[in-house]
């Protein structure tokens, strides 16, 4: 009866995030063809969903497996130039720009998942703040190499180059990424509608992972490592698929955010960026997908929005303060208390069964 | 020869600087068990605090250095209370992204209170350089004072932990709050006392911070603070010594990588070699290595 | 105590909550013409605004914070005292609005879609390179007529074909022009003059990797000093990670014997340079750009290191003429500091484009589009003095002429070099 009741509480959680996210859509389709949504915001809506899905991918690292990354906006990289490479690339080949964006997200999905996969080599051998620095690293060596590499496409195909823009390309060909001046002459092809379906891609993938065997597992070692080892579950298998499945979201999340981008270059992608993803987990909740999802979007709209830049110079210091006021409120134990009671008194007067 | 002798005193001169902001790091996550990643920030603090008392209102600079070093104490343990004690049975993460929020706080009061424009921090390590092998080698006075400072700090914070009572109190609070408290240590004074301690180390590595780089911005901070980071974890993060160790492997390396290999990729090296490094000795260079119990 | 710091976080719950709605009010209702912020922030010496309608839009976007606000706030403040001049003549009014986009690409141009939300008629485009690409395509693709003073790069204003294969890879983006150097003209003008001028034997180049700018310009002169045969020994770089340290590339350049260093950057790095050069008992000519100009402007800089200096720049804060020095003066005045050549640019581009509004005569009724094309008819055939050059023009590719002036730092001042 127990496991029932707690059971039908997930998939209770996991209806309404998927409710939450198309009724957002909804709305906001609806407000954009309308002509209803402020230029600033309109401009955001593909951002946003790229945001959302580097945070949620992000909470299966930090929120689910336990571990803290502080280089997720490496594999965001990986995506964005990899994914803007193809789609720039195939630019001939296939008009249609749908099927280049989707092809383009997956390629971005599979490179990360790649390099996912090599990180999580050293990774997985570590503990706590060992591997956070790990990550850190790797996303400054992804930052670092990117910054050094070139890319050209002709006839031929593509063509590439280390530190050097020595590319020889053919006549008609043409350089995609330079070097540190990065891609300047994106084909904006992404669209709210692919943002929203990633999202929806992005949250069947983890709710099937988190509520399977599997997800269970990477549960089991969050929670207690030793213990769930001496139960059987093999810790490398499950802490790998949960680091790369999570690499490889937030490659597609980089391939839909540079589709949406006029330019990319490497420094985008720098350990500010893996913070302030971060702070989008932990301000939704660890493991709370909907927290993550209504973190991401909050967080990324409000300092755009006209309220914040009516406040001028003070605009990024109101900003900070809101975010550690919010993490008081949200992780004090005296104001938990507060809330606490609160709830009791409303439902005890409600008649509701109390412990 | 002469020109490895070269790179490595650049590479100690640069590693002592990360070295004096990794010692601050490491006492407080030590004993704070938080990554405080502000702690480049009150470094910029404690860096205007000085350039403003010794450029502008023309006093001594031992004077200068020792209001920075007030005014970050006082920082850190205001810091301390508004933001990070209220957290104290908060998960760690939530106190990673308080002390994010506090970091962008100080980088923009200060772009608001001292403009963002860029500002030369006076050199007041004066003195001839000490010149080697016939006038091939030259160890500036900059590079002599902060090894120098680095050592002793190194030293005095050792015997501190290790020697006083207050020290003790410090080592049983990082090993268990709980049963400290039991004990009789207040273990709210001692973890402010931790971050007073941590916050007058970082004006004084502020202060040679920018005797060997001088200039001076409200995002003065960031990098140092990354790099410290590093260096802290890279020794061993709590370790008093490996903060010292990873920062002096750390400038060494990153002056290595960029002359004998490239200097377009110094940073990524620096970050590999960290990799491989953890990879052998996952606790990091002189990191407790902590038998997890069942 | 359990009373008292239950109200503490009450309070602090109840200040949150509002801040929110704040931010929620705004984000989520709003037509396309919102509202104007008020240019509050304490700007209180800007004169009365023109009554609403009978004003110029001019929006402008620049980093306002973080590692490179130094050069936004430069540009906000030169652009502020044209617009304040020209709305005390008390003929054309000019609307001034800069946002902030912490040079990020992305938050530029949520930075342009606010001020195309609040009504924008004419762009002051990006401050920096990067968020500068990003924004000029949006804005041609608006038809906002667009003059950036200082993203440099080519493929801010595009149809500039990619030296090494020759493909136009960014299409010219009609409505955008430069008031700054492009970057590549800067690169080989450098090498040109330092091949006519005989300066050096032995050369050695430290740029900054990551960075549009630099990269852009030293591209440019690495295939001009190859043609020319300057004797190019040390090639260094280093990123905006690495930035405090240079005794590798010093000590690279001194043991290739260079006898002259071309500093591609801007000057907070070049300053850190000549500290550390002059530690090391390094003295070679230094050659900059004009993103060196500034550096003697920096609080507390002791301008004796920078002795002997040589860059190409537009501006001069020194000049002894009536322009330069009733701007230099009321620079001082509002902001307390020596303008910069962003400030400078800043400040021409809201002349160059009140004077295309006056000779085209433009009326703040029009709409973007029309006055894009009056304004860039007027760009291609006109002729502008300003404190960053006289006799400016423009034409089709976007880019401004003028001549960059050779300049050396002299007992702590610029000195024309020819």
């Amino acid at each position: 009866m127990k496991r029932l009741n707690a059971m039908s509480r997930t998939s209770r959680v996991n209806f309404l995030t998927y409710a939450l996210v198309i009724a957002a859509f909804v709305v906001l389709q609806a407000l954009s063809m309308g002509g209803g949504l402020s230029a600033t915001l309109q401009g955001q809506l593909v951002p946003v969903c790229a945001y959302v899905v580097m945070a949620l991918s992000l909470n299966l690292t930090v929120g689910v497996l336990g571990e803290l990354s502080l280089g997720h906006a490496g594999f965001m990289s990986v995506g964005a130039f990899s994914g803007a490479v193809a789609a720039s690339a195939l630019q001939g080949v296939i008009p249609a720009s749908g099927v280049r964006l989707a092809l383009a997200m997956l390629i971005g999905a599979v490179f990360a998942g790649i390099v996912g996969t090599l990180i999580s080599v050293p990774v997985l051998r570590l503990n706590g703040d060992y591997l956070a620095i790990v990550t850190l690293a790797f996303g400054q060596i992804i930052k670092s190499i990117i910054e050094n590499l070139y890319v050209g496409v002709d006839g031929s195909g593509l063509h590439f180059s280390f530190l050097k823009p020595t590319v020889t390309l053919e006549q008609g060909g043409r350089m995609i990424l330079n070097g540190p001046m990065g891609i300047p002459n994106i084909e904006k092809i992404s669209t709210f509608l692919a943002g929203f379906l990633l999202i929806l891609i992005t949250l069947v993938i983890i709710f099937n992972l988190v509520n399977s065997r599997s997800g269970r597992a990477i549960m089991a070692l969050r929670d207690n490592r030793i213990a769930a080892e001496s139960v059987g579950i093999n810790v490398t298998k499950y802490k790998m698929m949960a680091f790369v499945t999570s690499a490889a979201l937030a490659g597609a999340a980089g391939a839909l955010f540079s589709l949406g981008q006029n330019t990319i270059v490497a420094a985008k992608f720098d350990f500010n960026t893996s913070i302030l993803i971060l702070v989008y987990v932990v301000l939704g909740g660890q493991g709370n997908m909907w927290g993550s999802i209504v973190a991401a979007s909050f967080l990324t709209i409000l300092p755009e929005s006209d309220a914040m830049r009516g406040l001028r110079d003070y605009r990024m210091l109101v900003y900070a303060i809101v975010l550690i006021l919010v993490m008081l409120a949200t992780n004090s134990p005296a104001i938990k208390g507060l809330f606490g009671q609160i709830l009791d008194r409303t439902r005890s007067k409600k008649g509701g069964n109390t412990p | 020869m002469v020109t490895f002798l070269t790179n490595l005193i650049n590479g100690i001169s640069l590693g002592s600087v990360y070295a004096i902001i990794a010692l601050g790091y490491t006492m407080v996550y030590g004993i704070a068990k938080m990554l405080n990643f502000a702690h480049g920030d009150v470094i910029m603090v404690g860096a205007y605090i000085c350039f403003f008392a010794v450029s502008t209102y023309e006093l001594p600079p031992l004077l200068g250095v020792i209001l920075a070093m007030a005014v970050c104490t006082a920082l850190g343990i205001v810091i301390e209370r508004l933001a990070y004690k209220p957290l104290r049975q908060a998960p760690s993460l939530a106190v990673l992204i308080t002390a994010i929020g506090v970091s962008y706080f100080l980088q923009n009061g200060a772009q608001l209170l001292w403009s963002s424009n860029n500002k030369m921090f006076p050199t007041f390590i004066k003195g001839d350089a000490l010149v080697l092998f016939d006038g091939q080698l030259h160890v500036s006075r900059t590079t002599l004072v902060t090894v120098i400072v680095c050592v002793v700090i190194m030293l005095v914070l050792t015997w501190f932990t290790g020697q006083t009572k207050m020290g003790k109190a410090m080592r049983a609070c990082s090993e268990d709050k709980g049963a400290a408290q039991l004990m009789g240590i207040n273990v709210d004074t001692t973890i402010s006392v931790t971050f007073a301690i941590g916050s007058a180390l970082a004006a004084i590595a502020g202060v040679l911070y920018m005797s060997s780089y001088p200039i001076l911005v409200p995002t003065t901070g960031s990098m140092p603070g990354i790099k410290a980071f590093t260096a802290a974890v890279f020794g061993g993060i709590g370790s008093i010594p490996g903060a010292f160790l990873g920062g002096l492997l750390l400038g060494i390396i990153e002056i290595f990588a960029g002359a004998y290999i490239s200097t377009q990729l110094a940073n990524a090296i620096v970050f590999a070699v960290l990799i491989v490094v953890l990879l052998v000795k996952p606790t990091g260079l002189l990191g407790k290595q902590i038998r997890e119990k069942v | 105590m359990m009373k008292k710091s239950r109200f503490l976080s009450l309070a602090l719950t109840g200040a949150l909550c509002l801040s929110l709605l704040a931010g929620c009010g705004s984000s989520g209702g709003g037509g396309a013409a919102s509202t104007p912020a008020p240019n509050g922030g304490g700007d209180v010496s800007t004169p009365a605004p023109a009554p609403a309608g009978d004003a110029f839009k001019i929006g402008g976007v620049g980093p306002l914070t973080g590692g490179a606000a130094i050069y936004g706030n430069a540009a906000a403040n030169g652009a502020r005292i044209a617009a304040d001049e020209i709305n005390a003549l008390g003929g054309i009014q000019i609307d001034l609005r800069y946002e902030d986009d912490a040079h990020d690409a992305e938050k530029s141009v949520n930075a342009y879609n606010t001020l195309k939300g609040w009504g924008m008629q004419i762009f002051l485009g990006s401050v920096t390179s990067t968020p500068g690409v990003a924004t000029s395509s949006e804005a041609n693709r608006d038809k906002i007529f667009y003059l950036t003073p200082s993203a440099s790069s080519t493929d801010v204003l595009g149809g500039v074909s990619n030296p090494l294969t020759g493909t136009v890879d960014v299409q010219r983006k009609e409505c955008v022009y430069q008031m700054c150097f492009v970057d590549p003209n800067q690169g080989s003008a450098s090498a040109q003059y330092i091949a006519d001028q005989n300066l050096g034997s032995s050369i050695a180049v430290i740029y900054k990797n990551d960075d549009v700018y630099s990269t852009g310009v030293y591209n440019s002169f690495a295939a001009k000093a190859e043609e020319l045969k300057l004797n190019v020994v040390s090639v260094t770089t280093f990123t905006e990670d690495t930035k405090t340290d240079f005794s590798v590339q010093l000590n690279d350049a001194k043991a290739q014997g260079a006898d002259l260093v071309f500093l591609p950057m801007y000057y907070d790095a070049a300053a850190l340079i000549f500290t550390q050069a002059n530690a090391m008992d390094y003295a070679p000519k230094w050659f900059g750009i004009d993103g060196m100009d500034g550096i003697l402007g920096v609080e507390g800089f002791d301008t004796s290191l920078a002795e002997g200096v040589m860059l190409l720049t537009p501006f001069n804060a020194d000049a002894e003429d009536e322009a330069t020095r009733s701007f230099v003066s009321k620079y001082q005045e509002k902001y307390g500091e020596i303008p910069n050549q962003f400030a400078a640019d800043a400040y021409d581009c809201v002349y160059a484009i009140y004077n295309a509004l006056v000779a085209g005569n433009a009326t703040p009724d029009m709409n973007a589009a029309n006055l894009s094309s009056l304004l860039i008819e007027q760009f291609n055939s006109m002729t502008f003095d300003g404190l960053t050059g006289e006799g400016m023009t423009w034409d089709v590719t976007g880019a401004v002429s003028k001549s960059p002036k050779g300049m050396v730092i002299q007992n702590g001042a610029y000195v024309g070099m020819d």
